[in-house]
């Protein structure tokens, strides 16, 4: 799990061109959206998208995806849940 | 109507009424831009996600913006106009790529010219007129006489006006004046 | 002598009709113009409805009487843009040559990315499309085809654009730049957007039903919308020919997202009530609202709550025409000043079909059924772009 945590760590900067963050500033259980990272609704869509391409997951109600991006843990948990 | 600033970035060179502000020497834009954005000392996160195109916006009109007292002013009086020529060319193109694999959202949101302007009111809070036109070569007469109606009718009391151009290869001009 | 601006001339293409009198009773009948993809060549065809004109590019140049042998000089925009754009200017009974100061004012988004999609392939490219690719090739097009000389230009800010180019237009004329103008918006389908839209999950894979509780968001379409615009002293000469006034416009930036529209409509409130103070026209004299409800769960609730904020609890009649044509993008403004200015003509109230259930708060209820007879002064027409660019119209009787 924390493997898959730092991968998506990772691979968020790329996706959502976070270029002036390093993987570890962020906080595993900070929230995503709001006042934590400042993440918007684009920014939702990009995960979707990255949960497709590099995870095979396909979500087709972005609303669906709140609670699964609250933070990268629950993102983690997530498709860990997929996996099994 | 005055024309109060004036600032021109080009080929790695940013002047300000004609004065030498920055320069580098670096032949791709993003990282040009991306130092220029340093040197200015902004601290704004969303910078990185723009387009090459609203970036170029987004700095020309910080330097035009940055002594101005901008205290007392009504948010919805102030406006824009601005003109290029290749639409947003360098976007569609990146956009388009990413069609092979998957379309992304975050790039397709920048394959319209006038996002530049959002931007730019979004930073600052603008809620006044903004139009983009499509032209062949830089009509500093027509823009102007825009500008000049907008402010003449007393629509706005200030224009942040000119030409945003980002090309297919990323050669790029900007020629932005803050208009009273 | 007053500023007045008169619209004179009429021209609309859409998936409800290829002239102002089909889509017309169209809007009359109920008939919507949405299914799945029938003409665009894109994988995604039976997955979307989307508002296509049944028509082939060669269809359509055989419309216009062009040789199908040059198809290579036109992309699907132009064409669509030129149909329209002919109707308005055959309409208002003017002749291009006739000497009077004409513009020739245009909007898309698209642009020529119709031909250059399906033409650009990397390798073998045969280079036509290049120059047909710019947003400024259909607005030549349309000029030299209808024989326009002078002042042309083109504006591009997303769905916004044709009333942008209302506005601009109307400008050009108050100022005595010109005294006539041809100006309208134009947009064709394209795989680009259709995926730029999907990747945005904004849109509905059945038929669109703006203001509704159950909504899922937009059907794109394509088509073309034109009006021709006379001063004052040019309208005089025939006042027959004078349809109703473009009294009102104002354009604002809601300076909240990129692409979605502020919770309170910020942008669109200010649009509205500069525009309706330009008329000088009271919310109450509204008598019709073409809004640009799109059908998506954000514009809607945000252009609710700025028409809740203009008009109180006394909102007059209203209807979004995209659950009969879809979303035209830059196209949009111009087809549905079109059918503004139909509704005070024709003393209509168009409907919208497929809506049922009122969003819970604020609860706008569009009309369900046509109401033919009725004495219309003033329509305000919505168009709201990405960008936070606000546009609103308002066109008046008399």
């Amino acid at each position: 799990m924390d493997e898959l945590i730092e991968k998506l760590k990772v691979e968020l900067i790329e996706q959502l061109n976070l270029e002036d963050m390093e993987p570890g500033e962020i906080e595993a259980t900070a929230p995503l959206f709001g006042d934590g990272m400042g993440l918007d609704s684009i920014d939702a869509l990009e995960i979707i998208v990255l949960l497709e391409k590099e995870y095979d997951i396909k979500i087709s109600d972005p609303r669906e995806g709140k609670d699964i991006m609250y933070s990268v843990a629950s993102l983690a948990e997530f498709i860990e849940s997929k996996r099994s | 109507m005055e024309l109060i600033n004036n600032v021109r970035i080009a080929g790695g060179q940013v002047h300000v009424r004609g004065e030498a502000l920055f320069s580098l020497a670096e032949k791709d834009f993003r990282s040009f831009g991306r130092s220029l954005y340093k040197y200015l000392g902004i601290s704004y996160a969303k910078f990185y996600k723009m387009s090459a195109l609203s970036q170029l916006g987004f700095l020309a009109s910080e330097i035009l913006l940055k002594d101005h007292e901008s205290s007392g002013l009504d948010p919805g009086e102030v406006s824009l106009v601005f003109a290029n020529s290749s639409s947003s060319l360098h976007s569609d193109v990146i956009y388009q790529e990413s069609l092979e694999n998957k379309p992304s959202p975050a790039l397709f949101v920048y394959t319209l010219p006038n996002i530049v302007i959002g931007e730019i009111c979004i930073r600052n809070g603008f809620r006044g007129e903004g139009v983009f036109f499509i032209q062949e070569n830089f009509d500093k007469e027509f823009i102007f006489d825009h500008a000049e109606e907008l402010i003449s009718s007393g629509r706005s009391t200030l224009c942040l006006a000119g030409w945003l151009e980002m090309d297919m290869e990323g050669d790029y001009l900007a020629d932005l004046s803050l208009l009273i | 002598m007053d500023n007045h601006i008169w619209i004179t001339g009429l021209g609309v293409a859409s998936s409800i009709g290829i002239n102002v009198k089909e889509n017309l009773s169209s809007l009359i009948s109920g008939k919507r113009g949405l299914g799945p993809v029938q003409i665009l060549d894109t994988i995604h065809r039976d997955s979307f409805r989307v508002g296509e004109i049944p028509l082939s590019d060669q269809q359509m140049m055989e419309i216009l009487e062009i040789p199908t042998s040059r198809y290579k000089a036109y992309t699907r925009t132009s064409l669509i843009g030129m149909i329209a754009a002919r109707e308005a200017l055959l309409s208002s009974g003017s002749d291009p040559g006739d000497g009077v100061p004409t513009a020739l004012v245009s909007a898309t988004t698209v642009g020529g990315m119709d031909k250059t999609e399906r033409e650009f392939s990397g390798a073998n490219v045969d280079s036509g499309f290049v120059s047909t690719h710019p947003c400024g090739d259909s607005t030549n097009k349309i000029a030299d085809f209808l024989g326009v000389e002078g002042y042309r230009t083109t504006l591009s800010t997303a769905c916004s654009s044709g009333a942008n180019a209302l506005i601009h237009a109307a400008r050009l004329i108050k100022h005595g730049q010109v005294e006539r103008a041809v100006v309208g918006g134009v947009d064709a389908l394209s795989k680009f957007t259709l995926n730029g839209f999907n990747s945005l999950m904004i849109i509905d894979p059945d038929e669109c039903r703006p203001f509704d509780r159950n909504r899922k968001g937009l059907n794109l379409g394509e088509g073309a919308g034109f009006l021709v615009l006379e001063s004052d002293r040019l309208a005089a000469k025939d006042q027959n020919r004078r349809m109703c006034r473009l009294s009102g416009y104002a354009n604002a930036n809601d300076a909240h997202h990129q692409t979605a529209s502020s919770p309170d409509g910020q942008g669109a409130y200010d649009a509205m009530m500069e525009a309706l103070a330009l008329a000088e026209v009271t919310p109450d004299e509204i008598d019709y609202i073409n809004a640009h409800g799109t059908g998506t769960e954000n514009n809607d609730a945000s252009e609710g709550a700025a028409l809740v904020r203009v008009f109180g609890d006394r909102l007059p009649p209203l209807s979004s025409t995209k659950s009969f044509t879809g979303h035209t993008l830059g196209a949009a403004a111009g087809i549905e000043a079109v059918f503004s200015v139909l509704a005070i003509r024709e003393g209509i109230l168009f409907p919208e079909p497929g809506f049922e259930e009122a969003m819970e708060s604020p609860s706008i209820r569009p009309l369900t059924q046509v109401e033919q007879g009725v004495n219309i002064r003033h329509v305000l027409s919505n168009s709201f772009g990405f960008g936070g660019n606000n546009s609103t119209l308002i066109f008046s009787k008399t």
